[in-house]
């Protein structure tokens, strides 16, 4: 038996394949859409990955230092280091905001590292070009993405940063590239008040007979100086040492650090499961709404071309076609119009991913399901057309 | 086959019921020959649809007897339980219009039949090439229907209705498109088919041209058949 819907399809090919094109568009979109959800969950495990830590530690009931705010004292590290199972600490900080470079903005993800070697915890884990940071202050490494290049002058609140390295694929959870600079020039970023708020500040704290004493000398200088300083950080990137017991080594510093602690799997579900939680939800009611509109083209389509044969149903039911082979010829070519969509989609969203601004990652597995997703939404759409097809009536062929 | 071609005894069709109910067919007689071609003839509203899809098997009479050859089909009930079946295998079909099937070339056109009871592609395309050489079209044998001139699109038809040899083929105003010439032609066509595969046709026509050409007439005159001789001309 010949393929009734593989030659209505030779014969109408270019119908089929116009029509395929605007949905393999449509398809692709919807790929992308999954490559995007599945670029953030990439781009929050390169975060932790990158950032070389076992364990994250971070101020009490906090899910810092990436999900929410956190401060603890900068000394803190050094009291982590010396427990055992550590086998690195280091401060970092964390702050997102818009770097300038010239008159632009770029947004970025600023980040403070303490000054150590290469592969201190924070560090960036490799350069593409130039060099790690060598200074304790004004030097800068940037991810390429942000488009700084080796010696551009980048600004973060008041200062002037030089690039002197260059990495790759270190980006927020958010998919903004990373800065790093030194760890005390982060500090001052991040927590210190601009002049005239700390000119405003000394002056009520010289008001207050409390901090001004007479007849207490050096105590106001004391306080001043103490509300000028800055002595925070977000974190401590822990390291634990090969073959250490690192839950061990988290409920220790819990119970005498009195901190928050956090391994790599509960970071990961606190980037993955609460920060781009609302995000995935979106990408996820936005999928179903492309997968609706697109089993609604499909079934349009479909009902349309089936409408168009009206007559050749009817001649073909009235000369002894069974009803199977009928709803078969439409099933094929509904699936056959999936597949061409489904190859188109698959092309363009390959070719137009790199153009994102954020990372899209396609994933095989994600363009599997993506096909069978696809060939149901085609045998379901054809449904319609099928229950059309076999109302016909083979009489229709005879007039009168 | 033995015994005629086709055989109607007191065939009546109602469409609705009560007040609203209408006798379409009131009690048609009709017999036709293997080898015989006859007229179906009558005015709009006469009957002559509804008495072509109840021979058809497309729509069910209300009462009467219909037999092909000596197997009844139709005696106040269907005595065959597949109805398509039945048209595929013993009926064939010609229509006022070829329709032939758009995306198949002629001789898938014609194949497609046996091959839809079965016949492997090969056999059925063989068939289809034989009748279309015996209907002088085999030379558009790979031709699309649209790229056939209307007279050769009804040879296909032609050839598409007999491929299975039916007992009977039901030709619904075959000539109506075509202009005197090919409407001639196409009913030699039918009167030579109908001798070489002892198929019993009948012919719905308003055709005045090819009315002649009929050696026996039905007219049908509300939902009545009645019978008369044509005149049987002979076509060059």
């Amino acid at each position: 038996m010949i393929s009734l819907a593989g030659r209505d399809i030779l014969h109408a090919w270019g119908k089929f394949v116009f029509t395929g094109i605007g949905l393999g568009l449509l398809i692709g979109v919807t790929l992308s859409m999954a490559g995007i959800y599945r670029g953030m969950v990439d781009d929050a495990k390169a975060l932790l990955d990158n950032s070389g830590a076992d364990l994250w530690v971070v101020q009490q009931d906090t899910l810092g230092p990436y999900a929410e705010s956190s401060s603890i004292y900068d000394d803190l590290w050094r009291g982590i280091r010396g427990l055992p199972g550590v086998a690195e600490a280091a401060n970092v900080t964390y702050l997102t905001m818009q770097v300038r470079r010239g008159s632009e903005d770029v947004r970025a993800m600023v980040s403070g590292i303490a000054a150590g070697a290469p592969g201190t915890p924070g560090w960036p884990p490799f350069l593409i070009a130039g060099r790690q940071i060598t200074r304790g202050h004004y030097e800068a490494v940037a991810d390429v993405a942000s488009g700084f290049k080796i010696g551009d002058r980048l600004q973060i609140r008041r200062n002037q940063y030089t690039v002197v390295g260059l990495t790759r694929r270190m980006v927020s959870s958010n998919g903004d590239p990373m800065v790093f600079i030194p760890l005390k020039d982060a500090q001052e970023a991040q927590f210190l008040k601009d002049n005239d708020a700390i000119h405003q500040q000394r002056r009520r704290t010289a008001e207050n007979p409390a901090f001004n004493r007479p007849g207490v000398p050096g105590l106001l200088a004391a306080i001043n100086a103490s509300q000028s300083a800055n002595s925070n950080v977000n974190a401590v990137l822990v390291r634990v040492k090969a073959g250490a017991d690192g839950a061990a080594t988290a409920e220790t510093i819990r119970r005498w650090k009195r901190l928050q602690v956090y391994d790599r799997k509960e970071m990961e579900g606190i980037l993955v499961g609460k920060l781009i939680a609302t995000s995935a939800r979106q990408i996820a009611t936005f999928l179903v709404i492309l997968s609706i509109v697109s089993a609604a083209i499909v079934a349009f389509i479909i009902y349309t071309l089936t409408l168009g044969k009206i007559r050749e149903i009817a001649v073909l039911k009235l000369i002894g076609t069974k009803n199977r082979t009928i709803a078969a010829m439409i099933l094929q070519q509904a699936i056959a119009l999936g597949l061409i969509g489904f190859v188109v989609g698959k092309i363009v969203a390959t070719f137009w991913a790199p153009h994102f601004p954020k990372y899209v990652l396609l994933m095989p597995l994600d363009s599997l399901r993506g096909f069978f997703v696809v060939v149901v939404i085609c045998v379901l759409s054809s449904l319609i057309a099928i229950r059309a097809a076999l109302k016909v009536d083979p009489a229709e062929a005879i007039g009168g | 086959m033995a015994g005629p071609g086709i055989g109607i005894e007191g065939l009546k069709k109602r469409y609705g019921k009560g007040d609203t109910a209408v006798d379409a067919l009131k009690g048609v007689d009709m017999r036709v020959a293997p080898g015989e071609v006859v007229g179906l003839i009558g005015p709009s509203g006469s009957g002559k649809s509804t008495l072509l899809k109840c021979l058809g098997a497309v729509i069910e009479p209300t009462a009467g007897r219909m037999t092909l050859g000596d197997k009844v089909i139709y005696d106040n009930g269907w005595k065959v339980r597949d109805l398509r079946e039945l048209r595929r295998d013993h009926i064939g079909f010609v229509f006022q219009a070829p329709y032939l099937i758009p995306f198949l070339d002629v001789t898938d056109n014609v194949a497609l039949l046996p091959m839809l009871a079965g016949v492997p592609n090969g056999e059925a395309r063989r068939r289809a090439r034989e009748l279309l050489a015996a209907l002088d079209v085999d030379h558009r044998a790979k031709a699309m229907p649209t790229q056939l001139s209307g007279g050769e699109q009804q040879r296909v038809a032609i050839a598409r209705g007999l491929v299975n040899r039916p007992p009977v083929i039901l030709a619904d105003e075959p000539t109506a498109p075509l202009d005197s010439q090919r409407a001639l032609a196409v009913i030699r066509i039918l009167n030579d088919m109908a001798r070489r595969f002892e198929t019993a046709i009948i012919v719905v026509t308003h055709d005045e041209k090819i009315i002649p050409t009929f050696k026996r007439i039905y007219h049908i005159r509300d939902g009545i058949t009645y019978e008369e001789a044509g005149e049987g001309l002979e076509i060059a």
